[in-house]
């Protein structure tokens, strides 16, 4: 009977993605030194599932090289042999290959050219005592300089009948003597068929060689070298051009973008989906009892249809939240890319980094969380990059050489709160003010409020950064990281301190599609305000209200002059209320702006589902979407931050009183 | 719903023969393809945007969608009437948007064949000859069609251009 399996290859893939981040975890903790016994079997374990799986699917290459992880942790579990560093980093390399190969096994294309050596050093890595010469392969560099001498190359494939041994012929020698014909080197050794230990006949060659030779012999002189071996052997001699011979050198891999994990499924706990078929049972009991009601009703029976109508409403909210929380996934599931990024990079910069990460089980919706991993990469790589000092100007500076840098999440008030805090060098305020005037951001005389400067670091094309790295510096992130925020409803603050340190302070909704508001009316037309973004209403005194030359009318609030914007005349509706101590004064914040909106009056408060107005219609600025009112008119959500702009614009046209 | 008349009109065998939807606008009569034509509506309460053109009357709700809605008179530079319960506004799908249309009164839906039609005259009845496909007598009738992908996409659902 053929089962077939092609439908859950999905699966596989997306499980052998969740083994091998268990994988890269574990052993970054193997690195940092911690002796949990337990930590090397369940690493060997998720190398151990990998490969199961794999060979089910029919995955060869899969197989082959998570057969030879599982060799090397076998034998490291086992206390055969030491986790020394050598062999964490042999280790965390063929993790990273077997990403790529994971990648390219799904996608039908060729296998990452460092396999071959990923898996020799994972061969060289499980002997017990380390020969001398046992630095891991770098094959690629010298087979380079055969290629590079002046003679023609050949390319030989030397694949040895496996009785060889038992012929009374050793390959070496073999090998030895064609090594005496030119310049030579192995580009890689086919390991295919070499099985486990246990498992290997001593008397027999599983081995096969595949040699760059640079010599004046001709190929037939070359053949003869094998002339009592040729039996049951395979032997391929081919003579290259020397750019093709170039080829045969894998050139330097580009790292295999980051395949994004745009999963198209998702995992849910099971208790969530109980608790949900609950839910809808509760609800529709609720609904019949209403029914029932409505069904022999009668005016004392109001009361009764009431309650059965709350009933409906408390257990459609509670659906309504848990539905929700369906699509919601621990931040966690993309803070575990982290660590090996910092240490990667660490190394790379020659800069010790710890990384602490807080609220991991912080839950978002998974698109949310999607989005923000490129963004948060971004942000780590800039702390690490510019932030973060060397050790040495660190101790210089008083600082502990270790620099540290924490990425938090936490839930506020239907928000969730990134953050991501370095203790490094701080944002120079000099700088970015010259760096802006430099690019007519703002003029030489304007003054700037620490957080107008801030916000200058998020314009496009803005860095600060003496050099350009291929890692950060080329000022497209930081623009991008905003875009990506906003895009998803949210906000971005900053806050730095020079030599103490910068944090990043990212603002997320909870949900993409429905958002908590206020309503509130403006003339003839009701408009919907986030509740996240309202900070307060008041109805200002007399005293309180006051033009400033180059900023408009403002509101004194506890001190602070904030703008003041009438939203009846920005948006062309006509009222009775424009006396600010008549009608009522919203103030909302936006990344550490506030500002403040007179209004009539406010309605009320509730939930609405976000409609797009861009789907029919185009984007408008102070507007964020629209939205369906329980009287089946369309209202417009309002847009803190676009307003913001429209009154700094505005603070020096007409719409100034 | 209103209910459509009746298709009258001359059918020609061997043109190619276009359905339109016809409407009034104070005493002419315009006319655009039926396939474009998603659904006719009565009034329906219009939500004012801020900074849209002088045309565009808002935005209204269409069964869960949010559609701009655009004053034809107004776009034409016609006399204004009162929007009330006696308006009518066609829906129509442009491209990928839906939006509505807001006219006196639906007329008929009509064969009209491609040989009819003839190229719209300078009216000077404030039409912008850029919405105009061209002009066909239909007896004593004349109707002015109108490209519908023009006179909904430009300005008034596209973003303007920074």
């Amino acid at each position: 009977m053929q089962v077939d399996l092609s439908r859950f290859r999905e699966t596989f893939f997306q499980e052998a993605a969740e083994h091998l981040a268990e994988m890269e975890t574990g052993l970054l903790r193997l690195e940092q030194g911690s002796s949990d016994p337990e930590l090397l079997n369940s690493i060997f374990r998720a190398a151990h599932s990998i490969k199961g799986a794999s060979g089910m699917f029919g995955l060869e290459d899969v197989a082959r090289f998570t057969h030879a992880l599982e060799g090397l942790l076998d034998r490291l579990r086992s206390v055969k042999i030491e986790p020394t560093p050598q062999r964490t980093d042999v280790l965390l390399e063929a993790c990273d290959v077997l990403r790529d190969l994971l990648a390219t096994s799904a996608s039908g294309g060729p296998v990452p050219e460092r396999m071959e050596s990923a898996l020799a050093n994972l061969y060289i890595a499980q002997r017990a005592v380390p020969h001398p010469a046992d630095e891991p392969l770098r094959i690629r560099t010298v087979a380079r300089e055969v290629v590079l001498a002046h003679a023609p190359v050949y390319r030989v494939h030397f694949k040895p009948a496996p009785e060889i041994f038992i012929q009374g012929m050793d390959p070496l020698l073999l090998l030895r003597d064609l090594a005496g014909l030119g310049e030579s080197a192995v580009a890689d050794v086919d390991l295919t068929e070499l099985p486990l230990l246990a498992d290997l006949d001593p008397e027999r060659c599983y081995l096969a060689w595949n040699v760059c030779l640079s010599t004046a012999k001709s190929t037939e002189e070359i053949r003869d070298l094998f002339a009592f071996v040729e039996d049951g052997a395979q032997i391929r001699i081919e003579a290259e051009t020397a750019d093709k011979a170039e080829a045969l050198i894998p050139p330097p891999v580009a790292a295999a973008g980051l395949a994004g994990s745009r999963e198209a499924s998702i995992r849910v706990s099971t208790g969530k989906i109980d608790k949900l078929i609950d839910l809808v049972g509760e609800l529709v009991i609720a609904q019949s009892m209403a029914k029932e009601v409505v069904g022999n009703f009668s005016l004392s029976r109001l009361g009764q249809l009431q309650e059965a109508v709350a009933d409906m409403d408390r257990h459609l909210r509670e659906l309504q939240e848990r539905v929700m929380g369906v699509r919601m996934l621990p931040i966690g599931h993309i803070f575990g890319r982290f660590p090996r990024l910092v240490r990667d990079l660490s190394i790379q910069l020659g800069k010790e980094v710890r990384l602490q990460l807080e609220g991991e089980e912080t839950e978002l919706d998974k698109n949310v969380v999607e989005h923000m991993a490129d963004p948060l990469t971004h942000l780590i790589r800039n702390a690490i990059d510019h932030g973060i000092e060397t050790a040495e100007e660190r101790r210089r500076n008083g600082k502990p050489g270790e620099g540290s840098i924490r990425l938090s999440a936490s839930h506020q008030a239907g928000s969730v709160i990134i953050e991501i805090s370095d203790d490094g060098r701080g944002l120079d305020a000099e700088s970015i003010r010259r760096k802006a005037v430099e690019r007519g951001l703002v003029a030489p005389t304007d003054t700037l409020s620490e957080a107008h400067l801030h916000s200058l670091i998020f314009a496009p094309g803005f860095s600060t950064a003496q050099q350009v790295s291929d890692l950060s510096g080329r000022g497209v992130g930081m623009d991008v990281v905003k875009r990506n925020v906003e895009m998803l409803n949210g906000s971005v603050s900053l806050e730095t301190q020079p030599e103490r340190g910068t944090t990043v302070r990212i603002k997320l909704p909870l949900t993409l599609a429905i958002l908590d508001g206020l309503s509130l009316q403006v003339g003839s037309e009701t408009y919907i305000l986030p509740l996240a973004s309202i900070i307060e209403s008041i109805r200002p005194g007399r005293a309180q209200l006051s033009t400033m030359a180059g900023q408009g009318e403002v509101i004194l609030v506890r001190g602070e002059a904030l703008p003041l914007i009438r939203l009846h005349r920005l948006f062309g509706v006509p009222t009775r209320v424009v006396d600010p101590c008549r009608g009522l004064t919203v103030i909302v914040e936006h990344s550490g702006h506030r500002l403040a909106l007179l209004v009539d009056e406010l309605l009320g408060q509730q939930q609405v589902v976000i409609k797009s107005l861009e789907a029919n219609y185009h984007k408008v600025e102070g507007v964020l979407g629209a939205t369906i009112l329980g009287n089946g008119r369309a209202a417009l959500i309002l847009d803190v931050a676009g307003l913001a702009q429209i009154a700094r614009r505005a603070s020096h046209t007409e719409l100034v009183a | 719903m209103q209910t459509l008349g009746t298709a009258t009109g001359q059918v020609s065998n061997n043109e190619q023969a276009n359905q339109y939807l016809t409407f009034t606008l104070g005493a002419e009569e315009y006319g655009i393809e039926i396939l474009k034509v998603q659904e006719i509506k009565g009034y329906s309460a219009i939500t004012h945007i801020p900074n849209a053109p002088p045309h565009v009357k808002g935005v209204m709700n269409l069964r869960g969608t949010v559609i701009p809605v655009v004053d034809l008179r107004r776009k034409f530079s016609m006399e204004l009437v009162e929007f009330n319960k006696f308006s009518v506004i066609i829906v129509v799908m442009v491209g990928e948007k839906v939006a509505g249309l807001v006219v006196d009164a639906v007329s008929d839906v009509l064969d009209i064949d491609s040989a009819s039609v003839r190229p719209a005259p300078d009216f000077g009845s404030g039409a912008d000859t850029r919405f105009i496909r061209g002009v066909a007598s239909m007896g004593e009738k004349l109707v002015v069609l109108l490209d519908i992908d023009r006179l909904v996409t430009e300005e008034d659902v596209a973003a303007p251009a920074a």
